[in-house]
């Protein structure tokens, strides 16, 4: 990619080469290049593979596919859980990291290191271990039955506790750092100015942790979205109400539908990728804004 | 309004920082606590401010007692070393802050908040950057809506941590002289901590020096500087020759066969100090000195002089200087005006 040509630098002298730009950090020319061939290795031919796959049913057999009520109620469990999802572990997330920043107290390594845990279990086990506890006949699961009459597994809260499962270290590890870096300070100066403990929190703690939130939140999502191996135990995967896209597309395959699992996944790719872009500009505008 | 504090003790951990700590702040009057670091005074404000409790000890504010009185509730302006201002408000919020906090009743209305704010944003001189963030400002503007900031609840104190510590000399001169005309003129209650003596002589009334969790002295800077009450005050305030002694028959004899008469002191070792005015230089050939180095920069010219081994500062006028007539490399001989014992 010709990127040097955007510097877009008048021709002086006698006819030589322009004199290249001068740069203190070394190497950008192969780093840049060596980045754009493997994110296309990695990420866009695959992608692109998936766009192109999905094209061979043609344009009325995307719509036909995407348009099933089945398939429009996976979009909507899919992306609606992993919203509520995300928006659960924001809260919580938070909750959390603040106690890891700002209180010690025995046992906060081990604590620590929990929180990284969904990520490093394999999934399947993850939806194993959730739906033992909260079936019916689950620990969790019975008590929750005979007390609220609430069904978890096996119904779109099941879903949601998958979900929340999984997302929780994504926003903990966004926020932490920020929290980290907060200077007490801030806090003290609200103090000092007359406002109460909520306002403070309200005022001054939270937009300061509003992108690294937003990031937090973002990751939470797209990984829920994403998300299959956990999810499927505990879904009771009900076509209408608790089946989530991924398993369409599963679906799809086991019945040789090649082209139909495409589409699914190109739609899905698409709504993800700007619900993300959305996401990252509000964080961007936010950034620029609040700029150190 | 007043502030007295009464035998304030704080330790963190094994650490004393304030070991019973006495003060009084008085009404309408401009305060340094002076003193290295370490030496308690941030530990200080941060009490009086309500941001650290003491361990034991008592502070009235106004005559009223309010040992556990909680920040929000004691009306000081704090001005932080660093500022801490909000990042994510402009200019105008971060002034604002204290007015829109308050409660519903309390709260003034939108239009009389927005010409508080003005007024400050004049008083501070920075009219024009209302609508900028902070981090789109100097260290010394920044320090300017901190102050603004806090003055903008019409605080009873005004306290200050080390107010001009991270700005750049020709910065922190302007300001300093800056806040002493503002003070002049709403002559709020003023506390401010520095470990820089010029600062704290030039700015304030009162100069308290501290050291090791203890008020050293506290007087007038003219008082501190001209009697220090201790050894550690006259080494603090610097620019002081330190001289080791021994007095014997009423006499302290000191490197360089000089000797200063004493009244009323035991025989033993001494410490003598000696500000670089107070020494004076003659040519001799065979003195015991000799001149090492001569900065003459400015009004006033250094001199560096060695003495049996013992490195000695004078200061003389230039003037004094050219009819002197040393040069780097002459001997000398030296005499000593005021000598401080301790």
């Amino acid at each position: 990619m010709a990127v040097e040509a955007t510097l877009d630098r008048p021709r002086v002298g006698m006819g030589a080469s322009p004199a290249k730009p001068r740069r203190i950090i070394p190497g950008f020319g192969i780093t840049l290049g060596f980045t754009l061939a493997y994110l296309g290795l990695i990420v866009l031919i695959p992608l692109a593979a998936l766009i192109l796959k999905s094209s061979g049913i043609g344009l009325s057999g995307f719509w036909s596919t995407l348009s099933s009520p089945r398939v429009l109620a996976a979009f909507r469990v899919s992306f609606g859980i992993a919203l509520a999802a995300a928006a659960i572990n924001a809260v919580f997330g938070m909750l959390v990291a603040w106690v890891l920043v700002r209180y010690r107290f025995p046992g906060k390594g081990l604590v620590d290191a929990l929180v990284d845990l969904p990520f490093a279990l394999p999934t399947a086990v993850a939806g194993i271990a959730l739906t033992a506890l909260y079936a019916p006949n689950g620990w969790i699961g019975s008590l929750l039955m005979q007390w609220f009459g609430l069904k978890v597994a096996f119904t779109p809260l099941g879903i949601l506790v998958a979900m929340t499962f999984i997302g929780l270290p994504f926003v903990v590890r966004t926020v932490q750092p920020v929290l980290q870096e907060l200077p007490p300070e801030e806090e003290e100066a609200s103090a000092c100015l007359g406002a109460s403990r909520a306002q403070t929190i309200g005022r001054v703690v939270l937009p300061a942790l509003l992108p690294a939130l937003v990031t937090g939140f973002a990751l939470a999502f797209a990984r829920g979205v994403g998300e299959y191996g956990s999810i499927i135990f505990i879904a009771g995967n009900m076509p209408g109400v608790s089946e989530i896209v991924p398993l369409i597309i599963v679906t799809k395959l086991e019945q040789y539908d090649y082209a139909g699992a495409a589409a699914v996944g190109t739609m899905m790719l698409a709504v993800s990728f700007i619900l993300l872009l959305v996401l990252n500009a509000l964080q961007h505008w936010m950034r620029v804004r609040h700029a150190r | 309004m007043s502030i007295v504090l009464n035998g304030i003790t704080k330790r963190f951990g094994n650490f004393l920082a304030l070991d019973t700590v006495d003060l009084e702040v008085r009404a309408g009057e401009l305060l340094a606590l002076l003193g290295p670091s370490g030496s308690g005074k941030t530990t200080l404000l941060r009490i009086m401010a309500g941001l650290e409790f003491p361990d034991a000890g008592t502070l009235r504010m106004d005559g009223e007692d309010a040992t556990d009185r909680k920040p929000r509730d004691r009306q000081v302006g704090f001005v932080f070393q660093h500022y801490a201002l909000f990042r994510h408000m402009t200019v105008f919020d971060n002034i604002a802050f204290g007015l829109k906090v308050r409660p519903r009743g309390e709260r003034p209305s939108a239009t009389a908040i927005r010409a508080k704010v003005e007024q400050l944003l004049s008083l501070v001189q920075l009219e024009q950057f209302a609508g900028r963030y902070p981090t789109q400002l100097s260290g010394g503007q920044r320090q300017r809506v901190a102050l603004a900031r806090a003055l903008a609840i019409e605080p009873k104190v005004l306290l200050l941590d080390e107010p001009f510590g991270a700005l750049d000399a020709k910065v922190r001169k302007d300001l300093r002289r800056w806040l002493r005309g503002l003070h002049d003129e709403i002559h709020v209650t003023s506390v401010f901590v520095t470990h820089d003596q010029e600062e704290a002589l030039e700015l304030a009334d009162r100069v308290a020096v501290m050291g090791h969790g203890r008020i050293e002295q506290i007087g007038t800077p003219t008082e501190v500087y001209d009697r220090p009450a201790s050894a550690f005050v006259f080494d603090f305030l610097g620019n002081a020759n330190k001289l080791e002694g021994v007095v014997e028959d009423g006499v302290a004899r000191l490197p360089g066969n000089l000797s200063v008469a004493v009244r009323g002191r035991k025989p033993g070792r001494a410490l003598a100090f000696i500000r670089p005015d107070d020494i004076t230089l003659a040519h001799a050939p065979d003195g015991p000195a000799r001149i090492t180095a001569i900065h003459a920069i400015g009004p006033t010219a250094r001199i560096d002089v060695d003495l049996d081994g013992t490195a000695l500062e004078v200061a003389l006028p230039r003037t004094g200087l050219e009819t002197l007539a040393l040069r780097t490399g002459d001997r000398c001989r030296v005499s000593l005006g005021q000598v401080h014992l301790f």
